[in-house]
């Protein structure tokens, strides 16, 4: 990873009438690295990104993406970047192999090089043998692969993705990221907004956003070592009663069941919040164990898009 | 530029032969607009049914019911006895228009004051009705002192067929109705289908795009004006008094300025529903104020300024002029400036709509 600086945004806002979608959001994403976007819906994510390559004109702040301002200069980052939509959005009506030389072409391809960067596509994101296939006729993972060759064609130096897998199987999902780990090594900067915390992961750095405000920035390790509460499983035969008995107690910030189990999450002062658990459990008479554990990314997402407690539902994570 | 111009036309054409729908609209709607308006629009009513029963039977008289019966009008199909079995033919429907001739026919043509026989009208049908009174003012043969007033169905064309009045004219309306339409939707549906949110990130420039879209309809356009002009002639015996190049070059003219309609249509409309709506709405006041359906002379002045506005307007003329009078088009470039001011207009308005942003 080198240091140099990609995308800078400085109070990035956006107003959509009375709804404010993104709330001064600061970023510095850095080059060649996969740096993600996490929220829930409506979290303001797409919105971003939209701005980010120009799609959007912010309501206020500065945006700067590989050198260039946007929005005034956005004609000149469209050469750079590379956008592939949430949904699938290249012609269903054509083949895969005139689908690539469509978009090779709008994006200045020479003509000598035309047939060449498009074999190297097919090959490169294994759609040879679907060459002369309509792509209304791929498959998930086919068109999502489709869609990033289409988007990859004239090597661009920034590549969005938005809400890349969410149509795809956990291996089309892998090979996915495969190639978009290939993209980072190469160079390419990658921007990814999700809200599958196992794509979360991949991610050299992670910004979390809620209700238009960044809420967490940084790598997913540094994430959850500094997550903002304790972490507590509780292993129970009964954890109806152990969710109700604990939803009530003081230091307890939110409860979520996990087959058997239960992934409790308490105020970060506590010094034990294992304690503080299995004493409230044992009140109520509810046989438990209960460990502290480290945390994931899921509980850091949690922590970070949960309202002002009991003061609305629960941030459950998708 | 232009090789991402030709780029999205080229994309379009692909897109379109494999778009059934389209592609047989392209060929199905100008065909059914000819055989409906060729055929059973037919505004002209000829070979109306009727008898005769002359009384008088005399050369006069036989040469009264042969020039009635040669005016194509009516088509005398048999013969009857008296009033009493024409009003039976036309109670039954066999026919509906009966001359009765009396015996004395002579007498009367002599005498100015009296009418010289009867006609017997069917009156359910306005239309039939109207025409056959037409009748009454018919000239007697070789009677200087009842010389025509009217001479009905000689002056405007010799059989008064409606094809060669509505052909010309319904180049324009067919033109109108696909080119609009096509236009519209080829934008749309991108938008609908989530195409354009792609586009937008590309290079592409918004007139390489508005260009390129419409480029392949020009041709579909010009395609259709054969079609059109082509089946009539063979048909209905429309002619084609002017120059091939000219009906070619004002199609072309009148072709860019519907595109250019379509194009901004396409700006306001978010669903292809909404796209075909608002076509629909273009097209009335085009079909209603542009000379097409009424004659514009005879419309209130405000409607004529709003027609004047209206490419079909300006088409209807020259294609009228060129089909029928023979006229080039370079004396009829009046009508050539407001089609070009029109597509200019429109297509700037288009252009300037369009945003490669979604907000």
């Amino acid at each position: 990873m080198s240091e140099s600086v990609a995308i800078t945004a400085k109070g990035l806002t956006k107003h959509f009438g009375d709804l404010t979608a993104v709330d001064s959001v600061d970023l510095e994403i850095p080059e060649a690295a996969i740096y993600g976007f996490l929220g829930p819906n409506g979290s303001g994510k797409s919105t971003a990104i939209r701005m980010l390559c120009g799609l959007l004109t912010p309501s206020s702040g500065e945006v700067e993406v590989l050198g260039y301002q946007v929005p005034g200069q956005a004609e000149q980052v469209k050469r750079e970047i590379g956008y592939m939509t949430q949904k699938f959005s290249l012609y269903e009506d054509l083949t895969v192999a005139e689908n690539l030389k469509f978009l090779a072409t709008v994006y200045g391809v020479p003509g000598k090089e035309l047939s060449k960067t498009i074999d190297g596509a097919l090959e490169r994101y294994w759609l040879n043998e679907q060459r002369h296939q309509f792509a209304a006729t791929l498959s998930g993972g086919q068109k999502q692969r489709l869609a990033l060759a289409g988007a990859t064609l004239h090597r661009p130096r920034l590549l969005i993705l938005d809400e890349p897998t969410s149509a795809v199987d956990p291996q089309s999902r892998r090979d996915f990221w495969d190639i978009l780990f290939g993209l980072a090594e190469d160079g390419t900067t990658v921007l990814v907004s999700s809200h599958y915390m196992d794509e979360a992961e991949r991610c050299h750095r992670l910004a979390i956003l809620n209700k238009g405000r960044l809420v967490a920035e940084g790598r997913p390790r540094d994430l959850i070592s500094e997550i903002d509460a304790g972490v507590v499983e509780i292993e129970t035969s009964s954890p109806r009663a152990a969710r109700d008995c604990l939803e009530g107690i003081d230091g307890v910030q939110s409860v979520a069941q996990l087959g058997a189990r239960l992934h409790a999450l308490t105020d970060k002062n506590l010094a034990e919040p294992a304690k503080l658990i299995r004493e409230a459990l044992n009140e109520a008479e509810v046989e438990a164990e209960v460990t502290a554990v480290t945390a994931n990314l899921e509980d850091v997402f949690v922590v970070a898009t949960r309202p002002n407690r009991k003061d609305g539902e629960p941030g459950h994570a998708a | 530029m232009l090789r991402r111009l030709l780029a999205i036309a080229g994309k379009e054409v692909r897109q379109l032969k494999r778009d059934r729908l389209t592609f047989g609209m392209i060929v199905g709607v100008p065909l059914l607009q000819i055989l409906l308006f060729g055929y059973a629009i037919d505004l002209d009513v000829r070979n109306v049914n009727a008898a005769v029963a002359d009384h008088a039977n005399t050369t006069l008289s036989r040469q009264l019911v042969a020039s009635a019966d040669a005016s194509q009008v009516i088509s005398i199909s048999r013969a009857a006895s008296g009033p009493e079995e024409l009003k039976e033919l036309l109670d039954t429907g066999q026919i509906d228009v009966g001359i009765f001739i009396p015996p004395d026919f002579e007498r009367r043509v002599i005498d100015a004051e009296r009418p010289v026989g009867q006609l017997l009208i069917n009156g359910s049908d306005p239309t039939v009705e109207r025409i056959a009174r037409g009748l009454s003012e018919m000239p007697l043969p070789g009677q200087q002192l009842r010389s025509p007033l009217f001479e009905p169905r000689t002056y405007y064309n010799p059989e008064r067929r409606s094809p060669v009045n509505i052909v010309p004219a319904l180049i324009g309306v067919i033109l109108h109705m696909t080119m609009v339409l096509f236009t519209a939707i080829a934008i749309v549906r991108e938008r609908e289908r989530g195409n354009l949110e792609m586009l937008i990130t590309t290079p592409v420039k918004r007139v390489e795009l508005m260009l390129g879209k419409i480029l392949p309809y020009v041709l579909i356009g010009l395609i259709q004006v054969t079609l059109i002009v082509l089946v009539s002639q063979w048909l209905f015996d429309v002619p084609v008094r002017g120059r091939v190049i000219d009906i070619y070059l004002a199609s072309m003219l009148f072709i860019l300025a519907s595109l250019a309609l379509g194009l901004t249509v396409s700006t306001f409309a978010k669903t292809q529903f909404e796209a075909m709506q608002l076509t629909v709405f273009t097209f009335l006041p085009s079909i209603l104020l542009s000379g097409f359906m009424f004659p514009f002379e005879g419309m209130p002045r405000a409607a004529q300024w709003i027609g004047e506005v209206i490419p079909l307007t300006h088409f209807v003329r020259l294609s009228r002029g060129i089909l029928v009078r023979g006229t080039e088009i370079g004396e009829l470039h009046m009508e050539i400036w407001p089609l070009l001011a029109f597509f200019a207009v429109f297509m700037v308005l288009a252009t300037l709509r369009f945003k490669k942003r979604l907000d």
